[in-house]
């Protein structure tokens, strides 16, 4: 049985989706991207420049990948919605990956603007990813307003603290018909292999690749760690048990007496 | 309620008596706590914490990466207008200062535009005096309007001004202001501005917050540090000042710029000597304190301190800055607000932080 990952029309074979901030030199972007083996990249509007063709970070993407802009630093919906149109008008197509943050200290995503903003965006045509806290019923207003995926942080974003939210995103994964693709928080290989683990669809993830001391390997570490965990999930993984079980030692006794 | 009630609270703290019972394990959790609180702060700026200033700057240097990657935004200042009816003694543009005064006309600052842009930057800050008559609200909102063909992100740093004024410049395309306590020391505050309307304290300081009531997208604040003599304790207020803006105003992005005093017209002796040392010992603690506050390092420092802080805590330089009115465009000799000291342009700034494994960005907002 195949594999694939659906979002919108769009068939994807890589479930990691990286992002194109924090690195020394845009110019070890592409082979982030093939180590990696990503077919989605994030890249935030705000740090596009159409003008310039020496600094310009859409240079180094190369075209079969597909580009999911990010509204990074809208404080609202109406800023979310704003920013979205640009990047369509700009040529960077009908995808966006919706970031409404309206908190500075812990860059939590703002669920009721997200929501509002979704549900605008797509009527207008474009595949909306948004950002949110793993809330079930803020991703259940979501599915409402015609996201095509939801993308829960696992903590705080750029934090690399790994998946503080494992229950709650589990929840999501349970209860959602979209796919539930983790972003935000994931620290090291062994986190995006659980989340994959856990049935998400995807990862995104950017700061735990950009600030490695060695992003091109690390990208590579990520690769087979998704790969691994979206095996084992597939794969089904087999029931825990905190206590062995070779003997019942509070139920034993029925098979050694008679039955009556 | 405002940031001048948190300034009276510790206003009479004995810091030296503070500073004096610092012990070194007080320092070391202080250093590796994950939230740090404003008394660990106060600790990192004590004379003993610069014993650890090593282990400081590996942390700061780790957090830096963490929430900005290895990136430095550029940005340049277009000076719009010198004319000024203060009297504040260390600064090159004080009223009472014989220099040639001058302010743009529209045109003008379109030339200037153009200059910059042709350097490469996005991000401006554009400077007047203080002489709201002459450099008014509307002037600097047409100034902006024109600006904003060139550059996705204009930065203000003007007299303080009312809330509402504010709102007329953000809703005309500013989207950061900058404005300096300069000192929190009131008392040393009302000596250095002798005359005009900046001898405000309490008007300049409430600033920050006008403009964030006022929806401004990012504020960024500081002291000149060197003016009061007692550096830290400067340090400390900046820091919570800018920690007060952040829990009170979490949709505004909260910045520091660390301006060390540097010569300049007139005959002003600095409070005190603020060495290179004392510079990273406070940029290592604010980041260690607030570690997603921008940080920003001008042309006032010279080129060896600039590419050695690179990887310490700063997030944005100032590049092929010119301290005069129109001194983008035009080469006359107009005297400057003070004498920068990097004096390289765009292109080797953008090469010299390359050199360090870092990236310049040129564009990280766009005007929506």
């Amino acid at each position: 049985m195949e594999d694939k990952l659906v979002i919108g029309d769009v068939v994807l074979e890589s479930r990691l989706f990286i992002g194109t901030g924090k690195y020394s030199d845009d110019k070890m972007i592409p082979k982030i991207i093939e180590k990696s083996g990503a077919q989605v990249i994030t890249v935030a509007l705000r740090r596009m420049d159409f003008e310039d063709k020496s600094e310009n970070v859409l240079n180094y993407i190369p075209k079969n990948v597909r580009l999911l802009p990010n509204t990074s630093g809208a404080r609202n919906a109406n800023e979310a919605v704003r920013i979205a149109r640009l990047a369509r008008a700009a040529g960077c197509g009908n995808w966006i990956k919706i970031e409404v943050i309206s908190d500075n200290k812990y860059l939590l995503p703002d669920g009721y603007e997200t929501i509002k903003a979704t549900e605008i965006l797509a009527k207008e045509g474009f595949v909306v990813l948004p950002y949110i806290s793993p809330d079930l019923m803020v991703a259940k207003s979501l599915v409402d307003a015609g996201a095509a995926a939801v993308m829960p942080l696992g903590a705080p974003i750029g934090t690399n603290r790994g998946l503080k939210t494992k229950e709650l995103i589990q929840i999501l994964i349970d209860e959602i018909s979209l796919p539930v693709i983790v972003d935000a928080g994931i620290g090291k290989p062994s986190d995006a292999c659980e989340a994959m683990e856990m049935g998400a669809a995807a990862c995104l993830l950017n700061t735990a690749i950009a600030s490695a001391e060695d992003p091109v390997l690390m990208a590579e570490a990520f690769s087979h760690s998704v790969k691994a965990g979206r095996k084992a999930y597939l794969a089904g993984l087999g029931s825990v048990s905190k206590y062995a079980n070779a003997s019942s030692p509070l139920t034993g006794f029925l098979d050694s007496i008679e039955n009556c | 309620m405002s940031f001048y009630d948190e300034y009276l609270k510790y206003k009479n703290f004995n810091f030296n008596k503070f500073f004096s019972s610092v012990t070194d394990n007080q320092i070391i959790k202080s250093i590796n706590k994950s939230k740090l609180n404003i008394e660990d702060f106060l600790v990192l700026l004590s004379p003993k914490a610069s014993n650890y200033l090593e282990e400081m700057a590996q942390k700061a240097h780790k957090l830096t990466i963490q929430h900005f990657g290895k990136t430095i935004l550029l940005y340049t200042p277009l000076y719009l207008s010198n004319y000024c009816t203060n009297q504040c003694v260390y600064c090159g543009f004080n009223c009472s200062n014989k220099i040639k005064r001058k302010q743009l006309s529209l045109e003008e600052v379109e030339a200037e535009a153009k200059a910059i842009t042709s350097t490469g930057l996005k991000h401006i800050i554009i400077l007047t005096g203080d002489a709201r008559k002459i450099a008014t609200v509307e002037y600097i909102k047409e100034c902006t309007r024109i600006l904003k063909k060139y550059f996705p992100s204009i930065a203000i740093e003007v007299y303080a001004m009312e809330q509402e004024e504010y709102e007329i410049l953000v809703k005309a395309g500013v989207d950061l202001l900058t404005i300096y306590q300069e000192t929190y020391n009131e008392e040393l505050y009302d000596k250095l501005h002798v005359k005009g309307p900046k001898k405000n304290y309490r008007y300049r300081l409430e600033a920050p917050e006008r403009a964030c009531r006022a929806n401004i997208r990012a504020v960024n604040i500081g002291a000149l540090l060197g003016l009061d003599k007692e550096w830290r304790r400067d340090a400390f207020f900046t820091g919570l000042h800018a920690f007060y803006l952040q829990n009170l105003y979490l949709d505004t992005e909260v910045s520091i710029s660390l301006p060390r005093i540097r010569p300049h017209v007139g005959s002003f002796k600095p409070g005190a000597i603020v060495n290179n040392r004392d510079m990273v010992q406070f940029m290592v603690a604010i980041r260690l304190f607030m570690p997603r506050i921008g940080i920003t390092i001008s042309t006032r420092e010279n080129s060896k301190f600039r590419d050695n802080i690179i990887p310490l805590g700063v997030t944005k330089m100032s590049a092929g800055s010119i301290t005069s009115v129109g001194g983008h465009s035009n080469k006359d000799n107009y005297t400057g607000q003070f004498e920068t000291s990097d004096k390289r342009d765009v292109n080797q700034m953008k090469n010299a932080i390359y050199k360090r494994g870092y990236q310049p960005v040129f564009k990280d907002w766009h005007a929506i």
